[in-house]
C-alpha cells in the first residue's frame, strides 16, 4: 500500500501539458490527403489506386468538363494516392476533418478541356475545413460549453455498431491519463439511458442495426448522434452488403461525423466539440 | 508423406501443394464414410493438430464444393489439407467434432454461409433467428448485395433449469467500449453455472466483398479485420498470397515485419495488463498501463505514420520502412530501454499488491483438458499449459534467425494469461533488440508479377492473440476467389465458457479481459 502511494505521489502528471500544447501528430503520420488542383491534369491514376473510392473523377454539367472530388468521410488514409501521384497529391498531419454535414466531408474542383485530351484547372467546387487547434483548447472550449448547456458534464455512450475495433482502441484512449478526457467533463456512461450523445462506430451490420435503433430510443431527448471513421460515415472499405447498412446515417440521423480510419483522440475530441456547437440549432 | 502414403493410401491421393509445406490429402470421393477415421488417424498417429476448416464452392471450376481440413505438424513445420468434395446434390459431409472438438464451431459456421450440413452438428452460429433458411451468402451463385429479409425467430440458448437458477441477458451494446455481443449466463445467486455465447452481430461480410478483388487491394480489407491486430492479420494475408505465386520476400522486409509484429504485441499485452487491473479496480496500475500503451501507441506513430500500424504490409514485403530517417531509427533504438523500465515498474507494483494478486489467482481458471480439447490457441492456451507457438513451430517472417523462449503457465486462471502476458512483453523487448541494425538500407518490397490462375495457399504467424491463418485461392484472373480468415478468437471464445464456470458473476469482467478475444475477428 505504502508503495503505491509513494508512487502516486512521485510519478508526476502525464496528462499533456495542459492547458496549452499538445504532442502534434508525429512526423509521417498520414492525415488529410490534399490534392494541388492547380497542378492536377485529372487523369484519374489517384481514383484508380484508392482503395475505398473516395478520389472520384466524375463528368462536370458540360461535355468538355471533369470534376475530381475526394471524399473525407470515404478516406482510409492509406496513401496509395500520394504514392500514385507525389507531385500532386500530399499526405498532411491535419486529422480533425469533422463535420456537421456529409457535403463538407468532399473536396471538389472542376476541370475544363478544349482538346478532349488534356484537362486544365478552373474552380474549387467545395473545400473541407480542417482545424488545427491544439487540443487542450479544443478542450477547454468544450468544457465551457458543456457547462453552458448541460450545466456540468456532457455523458457519451459509445455503440459499436460492427467495427473493427479500431476505432474503440482510440475511444478507450481518451480516457488514459494522456487525454484524460474527463477533465473536460466529458464521462463515458454505461447505459444509453444515462447519455446525452451517442458515438457510433462501424458500418452498422445487419445484425446490429435493430440493437443500434433500440439504443437510439433508448436514449433520452435531446441527444446527439455522433458517427465515428470511414465504416460509420459511409460503410468505409466495407461498403454496403448483405451484411452492411453502410453508415450509420442510413439507420439513426446523425449530427456530426468523424473522419478517420481510425480518428486519431483529438480528432474524436474535436468532433464531440462540434457536435456540442450544433446542440444550439 | 510415405507414412501416411501406406496407412491412407487406399482411401486418399496424395500430391504437394502449391506452398512448400503443404501436402494436399484428396479423399475419394466413396470414402466420404472413412472421414471421421482418417481425422482420428491425423490426430492420434502423426501428432497433427487441427487448424482451420475452409469450405469452398468450386462449382464454377470443376462443378463441387469442398471442405478442406487444415492441419499442422509443428515438429516438421507441415501442413496438411484433407480435400473432401461434397456433392452439391445432397450437401452433406459426417461431422467430425466428435473426434476433433474444435471443429464444433467451423462447420456450424459452413452450414450457416453454405449451406452444407456436417451431419448431426445443425445448430446455427453465424446467422442469427431472423435470418432466412435458405440464404447462404458464401455461394458463388449468390451476389454480395443479396437482400436478406428477416423471419421470425428467437434466439435459442442452453438453458438452466432449477430451483433459484435466473438467467441473466447482457449485450449486445455492452456497458463498456468494447465490441457487441450477446452473453446469457445461467445463475444460481452469484456463481455462474453455464454461460451461453450469441455472436457474429459485427459480421460485415468481409470474405464475400473480397472475392473478385485483386489481392493488393484486399490488403486493406485484411487490415480491417480486427483492429487491435491490423498488421498481423495483413501480413497473415500477404503471406498466403506470396506462398500462392512463389514470390520471396526481402529479408529486410521480414526485419521490418518482425519488428511490427513485435510492437503490435506489445502494445496489446501492455493495454490488456491495464484492463485486468481495471477490471479488478487497481486504478493505479491501470492509469500507469494505459499511459504506457498510449505512448507504444505513439511510438507506431513515429515509425509508421499511422498509431494501428496500417498502411505498412503489402505483397511481397512492405510499404515502407520504419528507420527511413534518423530520428525513426533512434526511436526504435531507444526504445527497449523506457518500455522495459516503465514495464518493471508496472509489474513492481502489481506483484507487490496482495489485493490485486488475490483477485486474480484460481479465478478463471482454464484446466489443460479443456484447452486441449477444445484447440485453444496463442496466450490462453500457453497459460494453461499448452506449449504451442507458431514463432517456433512455422517459423515465419524474421524468427527462425531470432533467439527467445515460449512463455507458458500452467495454472490457466487470470494470473497465469496476466503472467504469460508480463512474460511475452519482455521477450518482444529482447527480439526488438535483436531486430536492431539488421539489413537496413537494403530494399523493402519485392517485384509482384501476375498472380497465377486458380492456386491456393496458406498464410499464417503468430499474433499477439495466438495463431492468425488465412487462406487464399485465386481465380482464373489472378483476382480473389476465395479468402479465408481465421482468427485465435474463433478457437477460444468456447474456451471463455469453460472458464467462467463455477466463478462468481462479478468475476466475468476480468476472466474476459483476460482472454480478450476479438468479436470482429470472430465475426469478420
Amino acid at each position: 500500500m505504502l508503495r503505491i502511494i509513494t508512487r502516486a505521489f512521485t510519478r508526476g502528471v502525464a496528462t499533456n501539458n495542459f492547458p496549452t500544447v499538445i504532442a502534434e501528430p508525429a512526423d509521417g503520420f498520414r492525415g488529410k490527403p490534399e490534392i494541388d488542383f492547380a497542378r492536377c491534369t485529372a487523369c484519374g491514376e489517384c481514383a484508380q489506386a484508392c482503395p475505398t473510392s473516395a478520389i472520384t473523377i466524375g463528368n462536370g454539367r458540360a461535355e468538355n468538363e471533369k470534376v475530381v472530388s475526394i471524399n473525407y468521410g470515404d478516406c482510409i488514409f492509406c496513401g496509395e494516392c500520394e504514392a500514385a501521384c507525389p507531385d500532386v497529391i500530399h499526405l498532411t498531419k491535419q486529422s480533425r476533418l469533422a463535420a456537421a454535414n456529409k457535403r463538407q466531408l468532399t473536396t471538389s474542383a472542376r476541370y475544363r478541356s478544349s482538346d478532349g485530351v488534356t484537362y486544365t484547372f478552373e474552380e474549387v467546387l467545395s473545400a473541407t475545413p480542417s482545424s488545427m487547434t491544439p487540443v487542450e483548447e479544443v478542450g477547454l472550449v468544450l468544457k465551457k460549453k458543456i457547462r453552458e448547456l448541460l450545466g456540468r458534464s456532457l455523458h457519451i455512450r459509445e455503440v459499436d455498431a460492427g467495427s473493427c475495433n479500431g476505432c474503440e482502441i482510440e475511444i478507450t484512449a481518451l480516457n488514459n491519463p494522456i487525454y484524460d478526457i474527463e477533465r473536460f467533463g466529458v464521462h463515458f456512461v454505461a447505459s444509453p439511458r444515462h447519455a446525452d450523445m451517442l458515438l457510433v462506430t462501424g458500418p452498422v451490420t445487419r445484425n446490429m442495426e435493430i440493437a443500434l435503433r433500440q439504443t437510439y430510443e433508448a436514449t433520452p431527448y435531446p441527444k446527439l448522434v455522433v458517427a465515428v471513421g470511414a465504416c460509420a460515415i459511409g460503410g468505409g472499405i466495407f461498403g454496403k452488403s448483405y451484411a452492411s447498412c453502410g453508415g450509420v446515417d442510413a439507420v439513426v440521423p446523425v449530427d456530426v461525423y468523424i473522419p478517420g480510419c481510425p480518428p486519431r483522440p483529438e480528432a474524436l475530441l474535436h468532433g464531440i466539440l462540434l457536435a456540442i456547437d450544433g446542440y444550439h440549432r | 508423406m510415405e507414412l501416411l502414403a501406406r496407412s491412407l493410401g487406399d482411401r486418399l491421393t496424395i500430391h504437394e501443394g502449391f506452398a512448400p509445406n503443404e501436402i494436399v490429402l484428396m479423399l475419394r470421393e466413396d470414402s466420404l464414410g472413412s472421414l471421421q477415421d482418417i481425422c482420428a488417424l491425423l490426430l492420434e498417429s502423426f501428432k497433427a493438430h487441427f487448424t482451420t476448416l475452409i469450405a469452398n464452392d468450386e462449382q464454377p471450376i470443376n462443378g463441387k464444393v469442398f471442405f478442406y481440413y487444415v492441419f499442422s505438424l509443428p515438429a516438421d513445420d507441415l501442413f496438411l489439407l484433407l480435400k473432401v468434395p461434397v456433392d452439391p446434390r445432397h450437401m452433406e459431409v459426417p461431422s467430425v467434432s466428435a473426434i476433433i472438438e474444435s471443429a464444433n464451431w467451423f462447420e456450424r459456421e459452413i452450414k450457416d454461409w453454405f449451406g452444407v450440413v456436417a451431419f448431426p452438428n445443425i445448430h446455427r452460429l453465424a446467422v442469427h433467428p431472423d435470418w432466412p433458411e435458405d440464404v447462404h451468402p458464401m455461394m458463388k451463385n449468390v451476389p454480395c448485395d443479396v437482400a436478406v429479409p428477416r423471419v421470425k425467430g428467437r434466439f435459442e440458448f442452453a438453458r438452466v433449469e432449477g430451483e433459484g437458477v435466473f438467467e441473466i441477458p447482457v449485450g449486445p451494446v455492452h456497458a463498456g467500449i468494447i465490441e457487441p455481443g450477446h452473453f446469457r449466463f445461467s445463475v444460481a445467486g452469484e456463481p455462474i453455472i453455464d454461460l451461453d455465447l450469441q455472436l457474429f452481430y459485427t459480421h460485415k461480410g468481409t470474405e464475400k466483398i473480397a472475392e473478385g478483388l485483386t489481392p493488393q487491394r484486399a490488403v486493406f480489407l485484411a487490415e480491417r479485420v480486427s483492429g487491435d491486430s491490423s498488421f498481423g492479420h495483413a501480413v497473415a494475408f500477404c503471406h498466403a498470397v506470396e506462398r500462392l505465386m512463389g514470390c520471396e520476400v526481402p529479408k529486410r522486409a521480414l526485419v521490418i515485419r518482425t519488428i511490427l509484429l513485435e510492437l503490435e504485441r506489445l502494445y496489446n499485452h501492455v493495454g490488456d495488463m491495464g484492463a485486468i487491473l481495471l477490471d479488478v479496480g487497481f486504478s493505479v496500475g491501470a492509469a500507469e498501463a494505459s499511459e504506457l500503451k498510449e505512448r507504444l501507441l505513439g511510438l507506431n506513430e513515429i515509425l509508421t505514420g499511422s498509431r494501428l500500424l496500417r498502411g505498412m504490409a503489402a505483397i511481397g514485403g512492405v510499404r515502407r520502412d520504419p528507420e527511413d530517417t534518423p530520428c525513426r531509427t533512434q526511436a526504435l533504438l531507444e526504445m527497449p530501454d523506457w518500455v522495459g523500465k516503465s514495464l518493471d515498474e508496472l509489474i513492481n507494483l502489481v506483484m507487490s499488491s496482495s489485493s490485486v494478486l488475490d483477485r486474480l489467482e484460481t479465478t478463471g481458471t482454464l484446466a489443460y483438458a479443456d484447452a486441449y480439447r477444445l484447440g485453444v490457441t496463442g496466450i490462453a492456451g500457453r497459460a494453461s499449459g499448452i506449449d504451442r507457438d507458431y514463432r517456433r513451430g512455422h517459423p515465419h517472417c524474421a524468427y527462425p534467425h531470432l533467439d527467445f523462449q515460449v512463455a507458458t503457465r500452467k495454472e490457466g486462471d487470470v494470473l497465469a494469461r496476466f503472467n504469460v502476458r508480463v512474460d511475452e512483453a519482455r521477450e518482444s523487448l529482447a527480439i526488438l533488440r535483436q531486430l536492431q541494425h539488421q539489413h537496413v538500407g537494403e530494399p523493402i518490397l519485392a517485384a509482384v508479377g501476375a498472380i497465377p490462375a486458380v492456386r491456393h495457399a496458406l498464410g499464417y504467424l503468430e499474433g499477439w492473440r495466438g495463431e492468425i491463418v488465412h487462406w487464399v485461392m485465386s481465380d482464373a484472373t489472378g483476382k480473389i476467389y476465395r479468402w479465408k480468415i481465421t482468427d485465435p478468437s474463433f478457437h477460444n471464445w468456447r474456451a471463455l465458457r469453460a472458464a467462467v464456470r463455477n466463478n462468481i458473476v462479478p468475476d466475468f469482467p476480468v476472466i474476459n479481459k483476460s482472454f480478450n478475444l476479438s468479436y470482429s475477428g470472430n465475426d469478420r
